[in-house]
């Protein structure tokens, strides 16, 4: 196959799966020693994806609903929708089995290493949710497993830690750097150049060189599939909006991608604020991860995208309340979704994603991701422009976050925080 | 010509960058080289060629300079230079260390031509850099603009301006360990334009058809990785070393072996196995990283390694198969 001849405007949507690029964005700016490899995955991500050879297609859906709890429900927000005055429903990824949208992608990634013949997995993790599916995908398809998490990670994120350990994978801290997300992903690309010929890297999101953007997001589009079906039979219609958050932007283009051509559906990615949105250049840090807010064009991990950095072209550290959301790139899909016009890049900060926390957790019995928490923020402050009928992507559940929330909360006035005194020793 | 000796050319400084005559390199071409640019000339002058790296501004471009010129005097034929990124994905620990030293003393790639534009060496230059840092430099107002959030759209990242200033600084080569070949056509054409060349790494996992497109669009010398992994010294010679070395045998570019040459018997072992020449990073960086910065003997023990590097490549030579003639 050639990459560069497949390239013309009329390409069916076949063909532009094969396609390695994104209009400008995406590519494979990888060491050589990977490109068989990855040459080998798309071969199979044609093979048993796109054309369900050997019933992958068929296997990985099976598995989803016996192992994941899918489908997941598309739920009428009662109380939201009073207090904002339209219909909002709430896509319950939180119901997914390990708590996030996250098993979508690994457990597809997984089985499909199995079907390549391959004997090891390796990934990375940031807050240790990825880290978690794939351990549970690891054990459940009786893979061996090594994880990558940064070491201030995985001294802030203890109970995920353990839970990949129970599941049998052994845990790498990485001492590089910062410790976090960006760290682990180098290390982990550095050990897949070693054992390419026998691991597959599962990678967490829609990031990283072709054909990982497009294989992630058609594992995860499961998402919006679902969600469109649900609203037409639960509202009769499309929605307006659909609102997801975006961190390397796995739960946003799993939940966009059914109704990117449907063009009366507005698409709204919101992005971790964090403190402020200015890069500090002395410092080489961005108090935020809003890399489609604010990013400019460069190539990290793999991929041409919008990236946090510096005008040498340093990559800055990214900071973010939520550790799901903090990281400096972001997938190269969403860049050019972006460029297009076609999804609308937005951020809330720290403080609106912990009082978005709060109030579904208040009003609607959900406790939900500090990640998903910034699209509820989104909604308080953004409702008006959404239009009548909303649909809000609830990617993972909470309870991961609970520490920080009640350190971050004791630290401010939250409107929405209730009385967490209780809690004091 | 004796190839005992070290081939009397002017110093770097003086050389005209541009006597090579362009080798036809489309898909399917051939190579129709008639004459060579500094790079294989160094090589071929020198056979067989030792090679060396070590990242600029580690501890400081003032010691970057003066361990420079001592792998010069050492019998270094090619030294390149690593432009600092914060994410070398392809290092191992010790040029990571390396690269996070020299960012921490806060090397810009503005210092880095600066630096290259002062040195005098007898062995030509590359630059050894990761893909974000030749797309971003000379960076526009547009993207200023954009970062500090105001109106897109912004311009899109350039090569050009890297390689004008590559060539301007006298520069003879481009190694992007982050450039596969599928994606190395902007910069492959700017560093034509500038008679700069372009080496492409081999992986033990190259094979077939992208063997063909890689050396079809190599210029300089194949960078023949010894191993799967990333970089670091390393005991013995990898078996895939030799095994790369008989997949490139039939083509008609300089080949130079890196990744975990760290000893002069590494260096003959390599050298006897067909190599046109020998790469040696970490085991260099080893010794820099013993010393503080401003540290003399760090400079004479780069210069001594040189030598038994160099030493060690010669001695592989008298066992070598049928060394290739220019
Ligand atoms: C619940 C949840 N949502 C969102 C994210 C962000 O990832 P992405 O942007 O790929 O969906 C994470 C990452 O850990 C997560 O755990």
């Amino acid at each position: 196959m050639s990459n560069t001849e497949s390239d013309h405007a009329d390409a069916s949507a076949d063909q532009a799966n094969r396609k390695r690029t994104f209009g400008d964005y995406g590519g494979q700016y990888v060491p050589e020693a990977l490109m068989p490899a990855l040459q080998e995955l798309e071969d199979a991500y044609e093979r048993y994806v796109l054309e369900n050879e050997d019933g992958f297609m068929d296997e990985f859906s099976e598995r989803m609903r016996d192992f994941g709890g899918r489908p997941t429900p598309l739920q009428h927000a009662d109380r939201l929708s009073e207090r904002y005055d339209r219909d909002i429903y709430l896509k319950r990824e939180d119901l997914v089995h390990g708590g996030a949208h996250k098993l979508n992608n690994a457990l597809g990634q997984v089985l499909l290493a199995k079907y390549m013949g391959k004997e090891r997995i390796i990934a990375e993790t940031g807050a240790g949710q990825h880290g978690t599916a794939t351990a549970m995908a690891a054990a459940h398809l009786d893979m061996p497993c090594e994880i990558y998490m940064g070491r201030t990670d995985v001294n802030r994120q203890r109970p995920n830690v353990y839970r990949m350990r129970m599941n049998g994978a052994a845990v790498n801290p990485v001492e590089a750097g910062s410790g976090t997300l960006k760290e682990a992903i180098n290390e982990t690309l550095r050990d897949w150049a070693t054992t390419v010929e026998n691991t597959h890297y599962v990678i967490g999101s829609v990031v990283g060189p072709h054909p990982f953007p497009r294989l992630v997001r058609d594992f995860q589009s499961v998402i919006g599939a679902e969600a469109r079906e649900q609203i037409q039979e639960q509202a009769g219609r499309l929605p307006d909006s659909v609102v997801a958050c975006a961190g390397g932007g796995s739960n946003t283009m799993g939940a966009f991608h059914e109704f990117v051509p449907d063009e009366s559906v507005d698409l709204y990615a919101v992005e971790a604020g964090g403190s402020s949105l200015k890069i500090d250049e002395e410092e080489g840090v961005a108090p935020n991860s809003a890399t489609l807010s604010t990013g400019t064009d460069g190539v990290l991990h793999g991929a041409l995208t919008k990236l946090l950095q510096t005008d040498d072209g340093q990559i800055v550290e990214s900071h973010s309340v939520s550790a799901g959301l903090d990281y400096a790139g972001v997938g190269p899909e969403l860049s050019r979704l972006v460029e297009t016009g076609r999804v609308t890049p937005t951020s809330v900060d720290d403080e609106a994603a912990l009082n978005g926390f709060h109030r579904l957790s208040n009003l609607e019995g959900i406790i939900p991701a500090l990640e998903s928490s910034h699209a509820l923020g989104y909604l308080e402050e953004n409702h008006e422009e959404l239009g009548d009928l909303v649909v809000v992507n609830v990617s993972g559940r909470g309870d991961k976050d609970l520490e920080t929330v009640l350190e971050e909360t004791e630290k401010r006035d939250l409107e929405a925080a209730p009385d967490v005194e209780v809690f004091d020793a | 010509m004796s190839r005992e000796t070290r081939a009397e050319r002017a110093p770097r400084s003086e050389r005209t960058g541009n006597e090579v005559a362009r080798k036809l390199r489309a898909d399917g071409g051939e190579q129709l080289a008639t004459a060579d640019g500094d790079i294989e000339t160094a090589i071929r002058e020198n056979h067989p060629a030792l090679i060396t790296y070590i990242t600029a501004g580690d501890p400081s471009l003032e010691d970057t300079k003066a361990y420079v010129e001592a792998l010069d005097r050492g019998g270094a034929d090619l030294i390149e230079l690593g432009l600092p990124f914060s994410e070398p994905t392809a290092e191992g620990p010790t040029i990571q260390a390396a690269i996070n030293r020299a960012l921490d003393a806060g090397t810009t790639p503005a210092q880095f031509f600066d630096l290259v534009d002062e040195l005098e060496t007898e062995a030509p230059l590359l630059v050894m850099t990761y893909y974000n840092m030749i797309l971003q430099y000379g960076p526009s107002e547009a993207s200023r603009a954009s970062k500090a959030g105001a109106a897109k759209p912004q311009n899109k990242p350039d090569v050009r301006p890297f390689v004008e200033r590559a060539a301007d600084a006298g520069l003879s080569g481009i190694i992007v360990p982050d450039l596969p070949a599928e994606e190395a056509d902007p910069l492959r054409d700017a560093c034509d334009d500038h008679d700069i060349d372009l080496v492409f790494i081999v992986a033990p996992t190259t094979e077939g058809e992208r063997l063909d497109r890689i050396m079809s669009r190599v210029s300089g010398f194949a960078y023949v990785q010894a191993r799967l992994g990333t970089t670091g010294a390393r005991a013995d010679v990898s078996n895939a070393t030799h095994d790369s070395l008989a997949r490139l045998a039939g083509y008609d570019v300089p080949k130079a072996v890196g990744f975990g040459v760290s000893e002069g018997d590494h260096a003959a072992e390599i050298v006897a196995a067909g190599a046109d020449g020998v790469i040696v990073g970490s085991a260099l960086v080893d010794i820099i990283a013993d010393h503080g910065a401003g540290d003399a003997p760090a400079a004479a023990e780069l210069e001594a390694k040189a030598r038994e590097l160099k030493q060690g490549a010669r001695r592989g030579r008298e066992e070598a198969p049928e060394p290739e003639q220019p």
